[in-house]
Parts: structure tokens; sequence; C-alpha cells
């Protein structure tokens, strides 16, 4: 598949911060791709390189084959959403649909039937001659989208585009952004915090962590196999064990990671399989989710975080449990940070 | 078993008058609003309306051509004399002048106003605050006379012109006619030079919150969406803009336009509307029809905003 946006060693540093370290990865064409991170680990300036708002100090950025270092943001066939949809306020919404049409000086007709058509996708019709302060935070969200997506982007960018909805509304976008991706064939690249939001969306996630890829891979195979400590924390909170007790339970060796959804909680006294480890330790902390509920066991040196279904157990404060999980389930990972 | 972790050790403040009034206010706030509104709405209400209308009502007076006396009965010959020649020159004088301060303190504010908006910070900002606020500091007078003493045949600008061998260019513009003089001094041109000088903070600043506000997110997005910066400037910036620009404009313009101190001091002797206004109510004694002069500014602004409001100045607020 023909790759949609390259970074080879790009750099970009502000002063002494260096926001992106030394970044390489490829995203393909038509694919959708998460950018994952805590907050200033260089995802969103990796995304404004792309975009064009920043330039690298070092290495290059390729946008289907072509080089974009030095070229400024209207001269990319790239789209953004922005984390604030920067609406411009003193347009209706079908003006800043077309804003990007009237820039390239298209005949009004034209114009005006492509923001409604961009508009229908984004289920806004009969919206363009409101302005953006009457409409809701979702709504906003639409039309910045509609704006965008009008220009017929090679690749769409999306800056955090959930993060001011309310959870409910998050979800349903997630599902529509995901189908409208699906049927328009376009490269999105999605920067997120989020690492539910990443897993749920992505087809494939590159995890960023202090200005670096620190992994890149389908969401299933980051979260089955995350390869540093960083990405098995990140990334749904797996346990970290350290290498003494892998050594210990002759599972692997080195770092390893176990999943808090794959411990079984049992009573001390009841045995454990033999295919399996398992360690005697006091309820630290519980924290019921409804489906879930998570426990914190502390025992044998080790702090570990379980997540058992609820089954009408219920686990007290102090409580002394059996944590058992089978031997592979846990995951070994390289020796970086 | 257990002993109460947080103790009761605040005790309760004996219930004094006030205490007992901060709880009424607090529990009727429009008590407080009340309280709060009542005397800058009396002196709003009272002295500034109240000597609005009594301008006006002396407006529709006149004076008496044999007693200088001003007669009380209600008629229009008052605004029938503005618009004679003299007068109305004086007027048109005036309009020019204000919008020509006006239009040139925008150009210039723009570029500051964007600078300290868009880049500056820290130390910049404040340096910048400084720099615009101080000439506010000082006394009005003294710049007007610091600005004679630049703009005189003998002063700074002439010896510079002299020296650097621009004497001709400067000849050159004070044989314009109209705007041009003997010297910067006595000439239109000059005049000029010190409105815009003494006003431009009061374009800068409002101007400057209005760019502020404009997020740099929205910029990026102009960009984005295939706009170089000059169509940038003129789809986004500019129209954001606009009700920093009428702000600061209303303040450039009715400044201007009843100023009588700089038309006195810098300038030849051609009346301004605030001079004229000064001269008809002192010298003149004719009241009424100061107070016609002081209506004209009132109009023009009013006729000012509509026009700014029917073009859009102030759709981005």
């Amino acid at each position: 598949m023909p790759v949609a946006v390259r970074f080879t060693d790009v750099h970009r540093h502000f002063g002494t911060v260096r926001a992106v370290d030394g970044v390489t990865l490829d995203i393909a064409e038509g694919e959708f791709f998460a950018m994952l991170g805590p907050s200033g680990s260089g995802k969103t300036t990796c995304l404004r390189l792309i975009g064009g708002f920043e330039q690298p100090d070092r290495g290059g950025i390729e946008i289907f084959g072509r080089h974009a270092e030095g070229l400024p943001p209207y001269r990319r066939n790239v789209n953004t959403v922005f984390q604030d949809y920067a609406l411009f306020p003193h347009m209706t919404v079908g003006e800043n649909v077309a804003y990007g049409l009237m820039i390239r000086k298209q005949p009004r007709p034209m114009r005006e039937a492509r923001a409604s058509e961009a508009l229908a996708l984004v289920k806004l019709s009969g919206f363009e001659s409101r302005y953006p302060r009457q409409l809701s935070g979702g709504q906003r969200q639409r039309v910045a989208l509609a704006r965008a997506l009008v220009n017929e982007p090679r690749v769409l960018l999306l800056d955090e585009p959930l993060g001011a909805l309310d959870l409910k509304l998050r979800e349903e976008m997630q599902e529509e952004l995901k189908s409208l991706q699906r049927k328009l064939g376009i490269t999105f690249v999605f920067v997120t915090h989020d690492q539910g939001e990443a897993l749920a969306m992505a087809d494939r996630l590159a995890i960023f962590h202090a200005g670096r890829v620190v992994q890149i891979g389908a969401p299933a195979e980051v979260y089955e196999r995350p390869r540093t400590r960083f990405v098995a924390d990140f990334v749904g909170s797996a346990n970290v064990l350290p290498p003494e007790f892998a050594a210990q339970t002759g599972a692997a060796a080195g770092w390893t990671s176990l999943r808090p959804e794959k411990i079984r909680a049992t009573v001390p006294e009841q045995d454990f399989r033999n295919d399996e480890t398992s360690l005697i330790g006091t309820i630290a902390n519980v924290h019921y989710q409804g489906a879930l509920t998570r426990i914190t066991v502390a025992g044998e040196g080790l702090t570990l975080r379980a997540a058992v279904p609820s089954d009408g157990r219920t686990f007290a404060i102090g409580e002394r449990i059996r944590l058992s999980w089978p031997a592979s389930a846990m995951q070994p990972m390289d020796d970086d940070p | 078993m257990t002993a109460p972790v947080l103790a009761p050790t605040l005790a309760e403040p004996p219930d004094g008058v006030l205490r007992r009034l901060s709880d009424n206010l607090y529990l009727h706030p429009s008590l407080l609003l009340g309280l709060l509104l009542v005397p800058p709405l009396l002196w709003l209400g009272i002295v500034y309306v109240g000597s609005l209308l009594a301008l006006l009502i002396q407006s529709f007076y006149s004076v008496d051509e044999f007693s200088g006396m001003v007669r009380r009965e209600f008629t229009l010959a008052t605004y029938g004399e503005l618009l004679r020649p003299a007068n109305l020159d004086i007027i048109v004088r005036s309009v020019l002048m204000a919008a020509a301060v006006t239009a040139a303190a925008t150009v210039i504010a723009f570029p500051i106003a964007y600078y300290a908006a868009r880049y500056a910070t820290g130390a910049m900002k404040a340096f910048y605050y400084v720099a615009v606020m101080m000439p506010l500091w000082s006394s009005y007078l003294v710049k007007i006379y610091a600005w004679k003493l630049i703009l005189a045949k003998e002063g700074i600008i002439t010896w510079l012109a002299t020296r650097t061998g621009l004497g001709p260019v400067l000849d050159f513009v004070l044989a314009i006619p109209v705007i041009g003089g003997p010297s910067l001094s006595i000439s239109f041109l000059g005049m000029f030079v010190v409105f815009v000088y003494v006003w431009l903070p009061y374009m800068i600043l409002p101007v400057q919150a209005a760019l502020e506000r404009v997020p740099r997110s929205m910029i990026d997005a102009s960009a984005d969406l295939g706009a170089a910066p000059a169509p940038t400037f003129r789809h986004i910036v500019l129209p954001l803009a606009m009700p920093g620009i009428a702000a600061g404009s209303i303040f450039t313009f009715s400044l201007t336009l009843g100023d009588y101190i700089i038309p006195q001091i810098i300038g030849n002797s051609s009346f301004f509307i605030g001079q004229a206004v000064y001269a008809q109510q002192g010298t003149a004694g004719n009241i009424p029809l100061a107070a016609a002069f002081t209506v004209v500014p009132i109009i023009i602004m009013g006729a000012y905003l509509w026009a700014a409001k029917r073009l859009g100045a102030f759709d981005a607020l």
C-alpha cells in the first residue's frame, strides 16, 4: 500500500525542549492512524509538522512521496480539524465550510452546493445560515469536519477532536468518524491522549513518549504485547513485573507486563492450577466500575492491579486474597523504560 | 469507639448588625445590585444626561442680535446659522482632520497592536504596555508644546532635514497648498502629526484587545484551508479586529473633533469645532450657537456608528 505520510528521523526542538526527538514512521494510504501519548509527548507537534504549522529542524517529511519540508500549510493537500474547532465566528456555517473553496476562487453556486453536500455528510443539512455561536459543541465539531472534508484532502488531521465532548457524544462521534473514514477512504491521522479512543478507532497506532515513538502497531498488538514499561502502563495500565519476579517464576527473563484482566482472584485457601503463577496478598483498594471491579493487592513485595468480573462477590479492604494467572499472560518487554 | 475526626473548633461569631446586613445582602442579590447601581445611575441620569439635555435645549434657543440676550423660544435659526459658509467651513475642516487622523492612527496602530497581541511575551509585553501608555502619563499641554518646538522652523525636524540634505523635500511638502504653511508648526500637516501622536494609544489598545481574542488556531485554520497570509489577513484577521478598530476610531475621531487646544497651539488660525464652541460660549456669549456646535459631533458620531454597524464592524463581537 502506498505511503501517505513518511517521517524520517524528524527533529523539532523548542529552545532546550526536544518536542520531537528523532521520529521515524510511515502512515499508509487510507488507514486510520492514531498518535497516542500523554501531553508533552510530541504527538501534537508531529501532527502540526504534517499540517505545515511547524517545520522540522532536521529530518524529512514526505506526503504522498513529495517532500513537504519548507511547504507552508496552504500549499499542502492536507486539512486539519482543530482541537478548539477554530470556526470563524464572523461567518455563517455555510461560509465557514465554503471558505477553502472561496479561497481557491471557485464560483459561488459550486461553493454553496459543495458546502451543502459536506454538511449533509456530517448530518448538518439546513444549518448553512446559522452562526457558530448558535451551535452546540458537537455541532461545531461536525462543521469543523465538513470544513476540512469539503477540500477533498488526501490526509485529514484530527487534533484531539473529541476532547471537548461529553462521554455519550464522544462515543457516538467515534463510531461516526470511523464509518466516515471507511466511506471516504481518506487517510485519517488522529491525535489523542485517550488510549481507549485510540484502541477503539485506529487501524494502527503510534505510542509517543518524550518526543519519540516507542511502539507502532495494530491496537491488539500494542495492547497484548507492550514493548516497554511505559507502553504497558500507559495503554490499559498493565502491571509491570520486575526481572526478579519473572526469574523466580521461571516464566520469562527480564521485565514483563501482566494485564489486570488476566488475573483471577480467589480465596487464599483455594489451590491454583499448575500452569499458573500465584501470590497471596492484602487488598489495598477496591474500585467498583460496574461490569468490572478493579482491586489493588499488595503482597510479596509487589503491588498488583487486577480487574475481575463483578459477579456478586464483594471485596473488602484489608482482606487476604489469592491472585493467580497463567504464566503465558506475562509478556516479556524490552529493557527500555 | 471513634472520636469525631473534625471537632467543631470554629465558634460562631456573634450576631451583630453588620453580620445581619451581610446575610441580607447575600440572600437578596437584587438589594445588593440596587445599592451598587443607584449612585452611578443618579450620577449618569442627572448630571450627565441632564446636562446633555440642557445643552440640546439651549441649541434650540437663539440670541437676540440687538441686545445680545438669549431668547428662550424654540427656533431652528441657530442651526441655520451653522450652515453659514464660515461655520460650515469649520465643521468640514474638523471632520476631515478627524477622519485623516483616524485613518492614520489605524494604519500605524495595527502593526504595533498585532506585534503585541501575537508575538510579545513576558518582558517585551511589559515594555510594550509602558511604551504605549507612557505618553498618557505626562501632561497633555507639555506634550503639545514639546511638539511645537519639534515642528518649529528652528526645531529638530528642520535641522535634521537641512543636515541630511532633505531640506528641499521639507520645503516642497510645506509648499503644498492647504496642508502646508510657513513651517510645520503652523500648518495642518503639523497639526495632523500631533493629533495622531496624542491619540495613537487610544487606537492601539482596543485593536490589541481585539487581536488578543483571535486564537492562533484560527489563523492556522485559514492557512490550512489554503489561504496565504494576505487573504488570511483580509478574510480573518481584519474582520475580527474590526470591533477594536471601530472602538479605537470612536476615540480618535471624537477626541479630534472636540479638541480645542492643539488647533490653537499648532497650526494656522483657522478654527475647529472645539475652538468655535469655546469662542461662542466665552467671548462671543452666544451659548445657543456653542450648543449647536457641540451637537454636531454627537450627530456625526451617531451616524458614524450606525454606518460602522451596517458595514458589519461589530459582527465579530
